[in-house]
């Protein structure tokens, strides 16, 4: 299973779509690993530079449909080539949401109210967070201690991601 | 309760049904072409799981840029035809056979009622006409469905247009599915299935159901689904005479793939064409619609006559009509490109290929080419093509180019005239 956890990035727009987390013109390339430097290249957020604020992160939390735009599996895949696996969010595009768990990874959704206190909270202070699958909880980690906050997984969405995605779930059980 | 089309199918494929949204399917054919498949191939090595599921259910084509022109191309092709020799996978078409994937696929007879298919290309839908189930995805359902022959579907929900009238003389299965996607909008079907049916659609060719059942995906539909008829089994019968005893067998047969009379549906839709007018795209969206007669005199620099929404000899048959012993305008560079060999064949044989080149035309191989501007046609920064093809994306067949889609009659009668125009053959 892959490792849900690391530095927080926030980024602070709902409706970020496909083509601002990964531009079209790198789709005609066979490997995933060479969209690793484009990862969120055209997202224009105040404050936010992909050429440096990408280091060293492991998790996205973002405000509402995460995703949306085209189906293009592009999307998780330059997430994971730059070691994010989790994206937290208000709420994801449909098929975005889908492709996360069919590639292994986690697209959890989170009451608006908790995405505001995660903001509030931990936005401006570099705060990080660890998956604990036993008990369901995120566990946020700032100068202000650790945090838990409780969230809620589908019994097939758990199984794809311990399976290490649908190739495998589907490769183990079919 | 009754069932739609789709409920029926996914009733004889069902495998699974992970969770209450999810059902996982069976399928009866993956289709793979040279852009979207090598990446799938890869990923599969990677992991250890370089296998494919039946490679008689399997069949892939090389059609998206063929010959290839640059190295990248020819990589693709490359990944693909080693995967398929290594995998022992027979249908495969290479140059000299090979011809649009949504065009030759149906032409060899590897689509039948009631199959589920899957390809990575968005106009799987295409294949819908013949009363199957067929949809484009990913790379990840791409992968499953080589590996396993499975997919995992939302259960389906379906749109069902009645399409009612006959269209006067010069409109075409094209100028109804605009008239039909400029009223739902580009995402009226999201996640449906949509059925064509009514009197209209009993009276197309398997061609025209093609070209309704291709653009299903320019209205946000996963699938256009067209019940199987006595025009159904009449195209696939060289293919199915050996499994059945007569067509009307066959036709008894496939009717466990006609939507029940109390089928439950997300929405009813009549939709009237009999006094439809020949239609054209105006902007970067396929539901930016509106009638030849309005958009009349806009100067065009390329007509593409081709892919697989109307590059079938039906097609090309109506665009000679127009071009017979006409030359198109001086401004305008003319090119049509069969969609299979057989076509190709056909329409040289007919005498086609010889109005087209007497016209003015260019006559290419069959390829998808100019269609997704990566080769064959690329429109250059402030071009206007009227083109036969599905989409009219910002880009689509070039940087910096507007695309007008339309019928081959209308494209072949813009040709002759060098701006948008009706056909002479349009009779209101
Ligand atoms: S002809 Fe155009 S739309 Fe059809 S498969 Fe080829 S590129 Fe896609």
């Amino acid at each position: 299973m892959k490792a849900f956890g690391g530095k927080i990035l926030f980024l602070n727009r709902s409706d970020i779509n496909t083509d601002e987390i990964i531009p079209a013109k790198y789709l005609t390339d066979i490997s995933k690993e060479v969209l690793q430097p484009y990862l969120f290249e055209d997202l224009k957020i105040e404050g936010f530079n992909p050429k440096t604020d990408l280091r060293n992160v492991g998790v996205v939390v973002t405000r509402a449909n995460f995703g949306c735009g085209s189906s293009r599996e592009h999307a998780p895949w330059a997430l994971e080539a730059n070691g994010i696996h989790l994206v937290i969010a208000q709420s994801f595009a449909r098929i975005f949401r889908q492709n996360m768990f069919n590639c292994g990874m986690m697209a959890v959704e989170l009451p608006a109210s908790t995405i505001d206190h995660l903001f509030d909270a931990y936005s401006a202070s570099g705060a990080s967070l660890q998956t604990d699958w036993e008990n369901r909880c995120f566990l946020i980690q700032s100068k202000a201690g650790i945090e838990k906050i409780a969230f809620t997984v589908s019994k097939y969405d758990r199984s794809l991601v311990e399976a290490g995605g649908w190739v495998e779930y589907a490769d183990a059980n079919y | 309760m009754g069932k739609t089309i789709a409920e029926k199918i996914f009733d004889f494929h069902r495998v699974d049904a992970p969770s209450d949204e999810i059902q996982v399917i069976r399928l009866d054919a993956v289709f793979c072409h040279e852009i979207t498949t090598p990446t799938a191939i890869l990923d599969l090595v990677s992991r250890g799981k370089d296998r494919v599921f039946d490679p008689s259910r399997i069949k892939a084509v090389i059609d998206h840029v063929t010959p290839a022109k640059d190295s990248k191309t020819a990589l693709q092709g490359k990944i693909l035809r080693d995967w398929a020799r290594r995998h022992n996978i027979k249908d495969f078409f290479d140059i000299g056979r090979n011809g649009v994937c949504h065009a030759i696929f149906p032409e060899k007879g590897f689509v039948r009622p009631g199959y589920t298919i899957i390809m990575g290309d968005s106009h799987t839908c295409t294949h819908g006409a013949f009363g199957a189930f067929a949809a484009g995805v990913g790379t990840t359902d791409l992968e499953v469905g080589i590996l396993k022959g499975v997919c995992a579907f939302h259960t389906p929900r379906t749109i069902r247009i009645n399409i009612v009238g006959r269209p006067p003389s010069g409109v075409y299965s094209k100028d109804i599915i605009l008239s039909i996607i400029q009223r739902l909008g580009v995402n009226g079907a999201t996640n449906r299935v949509i059925e064509f049916d009514g009197p209209a659609v009993q009276a197309m060719s398997m061609e025209g159901r093609m070209t309704l059942c291709n653009m299903a995906v320019e209205a946000g539909a996963t699938c256009g689904i067209c019940r199987p008829d006595e025009t159904t089994v009449a195209y696939l019968w060289e293919f199915i005479k050996n499994e059945f005893e007569s067509p009307r067998a066959a036709l008894a047969a496939y009717g466990a793939f006609r939507p029940d009379a109390d089928a439950v549906y997300d929405a009813v839709i009549a939709h009237d064409v009999s006094e439809l007018e020949p239609l054209t795209t105006f902007g970067y969206k396929p539901d930016q619609v509106k009638t030849v007669r309005e958009m009349q005199g806009v100067p065009i620099d390329q007509v593409y006559i081709g892919s697989c929404t109307n590059g079938r000899l039906e097609d090309l048959r109506a665009a000679a009509d127009v071009l017979r012993g006409r030359k198109i305008s001086d401004r305008v560079r003319g090119i049509v490109s069969p969609a299979t060999p057989d076509i190709f064949r056909q329409a040289m044989n007919e005498g086609i290929l010889e109005v087209f080149m007497q016209a003015g035309f260019c006559v290419t191989n069959p390829t998808c080419g100019a269609c997704l501007g990566m080769s064959n046609g690329v429109l250059a920064e402030g071009e206007v093509c009227a083109s036969t093809t599905n989409r009219n994306f910002n880009g689509r067949m070039g940087r910096g180019g507007m695309v007008h889609l339309m019928s081959p009659a209308t494209a072949a009668a813009s040709a002759v005239a060098g701006f948008i125009a009706n056909s002479p053959l349009y009779k209101p």
